[in-house]
């Protein structure tokens, strides 16, 4: 299969990037390890008419210790987020998360960031970002802008994000000690998750986040709520589904993701409890 | 777009459509035609191939995005006097391949993942390599080749 045709233009660094995306508009997509891009592209789903090619900026790939949170640039790769030693000691949620995307061949390609900007609600990284109270920074002409993971996805691939802007860095909290768990249910190997459960607790404070329950990533509220004033796990658990919205496909009903949900969000609290 | 690519350590210089993809440029531009494509999308890992020293689907990259980078594919495997590379010899050993088809992306694959691992154990084994299908369902005999090559 290949992709319809298209111009490619290359940008050295985020700024130039954003220029070329505001001098071309709609019509245009960023490229950055495209592993989400050009299998859609190649589908014909999605033909924009020019690539700009991002996969060349390399100030945007990085990990950085930044007090509160650790930053992570938008063009990092999978592998690296997957074997960072500071996100394996802070975020490790997140580190471990990454490690289930897709495939090593792909990991070796794919971006945190290309992944998020995707915003595509069966994908692992959306719903852990989500999960831990992440921000991202976002760049336009005017400037940069933080938006809260919970603000940023509005629909079935679709992000805040405007034409002229690109998704430029991850912050996410540190973790503290935080016990944790990740839990994707799918049925072949390398397949999305039919559902997957990012969860972690410290205390009375928790999150948790869900993969393929809606449109969007679900930040799982009623769960921590329960938890916050006292309730067992397995009755914060069977409130997993209550934010969610499930679609029907060839994998699963409606009522066996929302089962999934609680079944998977019960164990990922177990485990991030023990 | 003119474009230069080493592959197998020769430089291949070619003007290229900026669609088209990497494993089209080996095997169309260039000719070379032991990798395979086999789903086309990504999820067979056929089509693997070493960019800049690591494993990726050659079917899920634009040739123009290799340009300047260096590719080895299983053609640059065994040595110039024809010596197969280690991982080859452990397939063969093994009887790591049936129909063969998947083979050159298996190699590829795990030769990437013994890099990143030299030691794994067979379940790290078979989770590194599952970006890659074997229709014959071969698994078996694959995963004792890639743990033959690790014991060298």
């Amino acid at each position: 299969m290949i992709p319809a045709a298209f111009d490619y233009v290359r940008a050295s660094s985020a700024e130039e990037a954003i220029s070329l995306i505001g001098q071309y508009g709609d019509e245009a997509k960023f490229l950055a390890g495209g592993h989400s891009l050009i299998p859609l592209m190649k589908l014909r789903l999605a033909q924009p008419t020019v690539l700009i090619d991002i996969g060349r900026v390399s100030d945007l790939s990085y990990i950085r210790d930044a007090g509160e949170h650790i930053a992570i640039g938008a063009l990092t790769r999978h592998m690296d987020v997957e074997n960072s030693s500071v996100l394996r000691e802070h975020v490790p949620l997140l580190a471990h998360a990454t490690s289930h995307v897709g495939d090593p061949q792909v990991r070796h390609r794919g971006t945190i960031g290309g992944s998020l900007a995707h915003a595509d609600p069966a994908s692992d990284l959306p719903a852990t970002t989500l999960a831990l109270g992440a921000t991202y920074v976002v760049t336009g002409p005017n400037g940069s802008r933080e938006v809260a993971a919970a603000d940023f996805y509005q629909g079935y691939l679709t992000s805040t994000l405007a034409a002229d802007e690109m998704l430029t860095e991850i912050r996410v909290p540190k973790m503290k000690g935080a016990g944790w768990s990740f839990q994707k249910f799918n049925r072949r190997a390398q397949d999305w998750a039919i559902v997957g459960v990012a969860a972690w607790r410290r205390g009375n404070e928790s999150g948790v986040g869900l993969v393929n329950m809606s449109s969007v990533p679900v930040l799982a509220t009623s769960v921590s709520a329960a938890l916050a004033s006292g309730a067992s796990i397995d009755d914060a658990a069977a409130q997993a589904a209550d934010e969610a919205d499930p679609q029907a496909d060839l994998n699963a009903s409606v009522e066996y993701r929302q089962h999934l949900a609680r079944v998977l969000t019960r164990r990922a609290l177990t485990d991030a409890s023990s | 777009m003119e474009i230069t690519v080493t592959i197998n350590g020769k430089a291949h210089t070619a003007d290229v459509e900026p669609r088209q993809l990497l494993v089209q440029f080996i095997r169309e531009t260039v000719g070379l035609t032991g990798t395979n494509i086999g789903c086309d999308t990504s999820s067979c890992g056929a089509c693997s191939i070493h960019l800049d020293g690591e494993a990726v689907k050659s079917c899920t990259l634009l040739a123009v995005q290799a340009d300047g980078h260096s590719v080895t594919t299983i053609e640059g495997m065994a040595s110039a006097d024809g010596t197969l590379h280690p991982m080859q010899q452990a397939f063969m050993e093994n009887h790591g391949l049936q129909c063969g088809y998947c083979t050159p992306g298996m190699v590829m694959a795990a030769t990437s993942l013994l890099k990143e691992n030299p030691n794994p154990t067979e379940e790290e084994v078979r989770i590194g390599l599952e970006g890659n299908l074997c229709r014959c369902t071969g698994y078996h005999n694959i995963v004792q080749s890639v743990l033959a090559c690790a014991k060298g």
